[in-house]
């Protein structure tokens, strides 16, 4: 048990000083720009009162050290800084925004995890039939469209014929039932775009495992095939799988932006491309942050994971 | 029943196209490659007849169009009658000619873009495994780093310091996929520079240019060729839909991510127009998959 702990804490470890990096990543590409940020942002008719303000507002002034401790020791107590474009503090901004795009993002999981892992078993139980022939084309196809050709496809769909609404409104009064059903496209939205990928990968990890001579084995005892896969290959498979699935939800993280877009759903994804427009750099940076460390976190959650379910794993080097 | 009709004909076209172009490619083909076309799946001969028809569209386009690119030509929104087939869009363009100058325009730019990340991922990354040591070190953790960050996130990241236009696009998406590209061509590399005859060339006192052109890169030319598919589809979706958030290829020019965006209000009056360059963009990544996956199949010899 010890061991687990070490390992747990050691990715821990590993996760904060990538988290660090990315946070200087974040923070320095900022210093790429040749010349003066204030400039760049105000245009060439910019006074020089106008660009001393936006510098002194921006802490342009101190060195760039100096402001990245700033920077940093503020995100870290909740404080991510003023937006330029509204003067609001970003964390009011960020607040019930991150709420929402979290639930639509979860939504989208708990229809996608359990309807690739089902399609997947099956395709691999009945490979080479009709059924996985038509399921790998199709999950092919649907990994090749953008996300918003799949959002206006269902808006057609079932958006005109009234079913669904097109938009999501969420105010005080929305209860979770109402935004359950108003968030219904979103996350079918979502979840067939991220279903096609898991699906071939769980597939392709059982189907790998039915190689191997335990397989045989069970197989000539005269199990039927149904109790092979689900008792002797699933278990096994299982550490590849959650790689797969947490790598998706991670995908679902930036999938989340063009979908909110186009259901005109209040989340950070929406946020963010109004702050990429206006050039609101402390807001993009905030959003970009968040992004990456739930990212990042995933990764982290299924490398521990998958080490948890194999304990092979746990001695590699 | 309309769903049902579209799913039938599209079916129906599929197996057309496909079955004509695997013919066509095996009567076209010299004598020793037939073998290749004979036993290809249909999905790859649909998708290379696809690709060959999106690259003549992109060439001739000022030919084939009817209209010019940006002429405004009468009311917006137009429904679908000669001499607009297609109808218009909301500044009363001709909506076709707008999907044929896009082939050129999108997938011209998606091209350029992957060739670009292409070229100096490969190149770093095979210099990397050549050089080893602290140039490795260094730039492998470089990468480690920035691919950490989600592709999207960093794009719109750069795109916001950088400002938006065709050129920081194409430079941005460039450098953010190059890292990936990185990755690949230095594992593969890397299985390379152990080789005697890397060996051999050192001892004949090749220098590490000629090693790359000449020794490295027609090993590694398989898994490579097979990446600029697969990047390729990535860079094209990606710049679709940063065109379809308004920060890509800007509107006088056609392209089809913001075309979608720019006619989207049509969607919710049952129209499905805007639903046309979607299409267009995502007909030619199943294409690209298709023989990506075709050719995959064949150079690990799975037949499963």
């Amino acid at each position: 048990m010890t061991e687990i702990w070490r390992m747990i804490g050691q990715r821990l470890l590993l996760g904060m000083l990538t988290l660090f990096i990315i946070s200087v990543v974040i923070f320095g590409a900022t210093e790429l720009l040749p010349g003066d940020l204030a400039r760049e942002l105000l245009g060439q008719s910019a006074t020089e009162e106008t660009l001393a303000a936006l510098r002194e507002q921006l802490g342009l002034n101190d060195p760039a050290p100096v402001r990245y401790w700033n920077w940093l020791t503020g995100v870290l107590q909740g404080d991510f800084g003023v937006s330029m474009a509204t003067q609001k503090p970003i964390s009011e901004l960020v607040g019930t925004r991150l709420g929402n795009t979290l639930f639509l993002a979860l939504y989208a999981a708990a229809l996608s995890v359990p309807l690739s892992l089902l399609l997947g078993v099956l395709a691999a139980l009945w490979r080479n039939s009709v059924f996985d022939r038509a399921s790998n084309a199709l999950a092919l196809t649907a990994i090749s469209f953008p996300e918003f050709f799949v959002a206006y496809i269902l808006i057609l769909w079932l958006a005109q014929t009234g079913l669904f609404p097109s938009m999501v409104r969420i105010t005080g009064a929305t209860t979770t039932g109402d935004l359950l059903y108003s968030a219904f496209l979103p996350a079918l939205t979502l979840t067939l775009v991220v279903t096609a990928h898991m699906m071939r990968m769980t597939r392709a990890a059982i189907i790998n495992l039915l190689a191997s001579p335990y397989i045989e084995m069970a197989r000539l005892k005269g199990m039927s095939p149904m109790r092979v896969v689900l008792h002797h290959a699933v278990p096994n498979a299982l550490a590849p799988i959650i790689n797969v699935v947490a790598l998706n939800l991670a995908y679902l993280i930036t999938g989340v932006v063009v979908v909110e877009v186009v259901f005109v759903y209040p989340g950070l994804g929406q946020l963010m491309i109004d702050a990429v427009t206006n050039r609101d750099i402390p807001v993009v940076q905030a959003i970009a942050l968040i992004f990456a460390s739930a990212y990042v976190l995933l990764n982290l959650l299924a490398d521990v994971l998958s080490t948890v379910t194999n304990p092979r794993l746990m001695h590699r080097t | 029943m309309a769903v049902l009709v579209s799913l039938i004909v599209g079916l129906g076209l599929f197996f057309i196209i496909g079955f004509a172009a695997r013919a066509g490619l095996r009567a076209a083909a010299p004598a020793r490659h037939r073998p290749m076309f004979r036993d290809m799946p249909l999905t790859a001969s649909f998708g290379l007849a696809v690709i060959l028809v999106y690259v003549v569209v992109a060439i001739l386009a000022p030919v084939i169009a009817p209209f010019g690119e940006g002429e405004v030509l009468g009311d917006q929104y137009l429904p679908w009658a000669a001499p607009h087939y297609l109808g218009t869009d909301k500044l009363g363009r001709d909506m076709l000619t707008r999907l044929i100058f896009g082939a050129r325009n999108t997938v011209g730019i998606a091209f350029a873009t992957t060739a670009l990340a292409f070229v100096a991922g490969s190149v770093l990354g095979i210099w990397a495994a050549l050089a080893g040591g602290w140039l490795d070190q260094g730039l492998s953790r470089l990468v480690d780093a920035l691919m950490a960050i989600p592709a999207l996130i960093f794009s719109l990241l750069l795109l916001t310091i950088f400002g938006t236009s065709v050129l920081t696009l194409i430079l941005v998406i460039a450098a953010v996929d190059a890292t990936r590209v990185y990755r690949l061509a230095r594992s593969v590399a890397q299985g390379i520079v152990v080789m005697d005859y890397i060996e051999a060339a050192r001892l004949r006192g090749e220098g590490n240019w000629h090693l790359i052109r000449r020794e490295i890169l027609p090993n590694a030319m398989a898994p490579l060729v097979a990446e600029f598919g697969l990047r390729f589809c990535f860079v094209f979706l990606s710049i679709s839909a940063l065109s379809f958030l308004g920060l890509g290829i800007k509107p006088p020019t056609a392209d089809w991510g913001s075309m979608v965006r720019e006619n989207a209000t049509l969607i919710t009056f049952g129209d499905i127009t805007p639903l046309l360059p979607a299409g267009a963009i995502a007909l030619l990544t199943v294409a690209v998959n298709f023989v990506v996956d075709w050719q995959l199949q064949r150079a690990s010899g799975l037949k499963e």
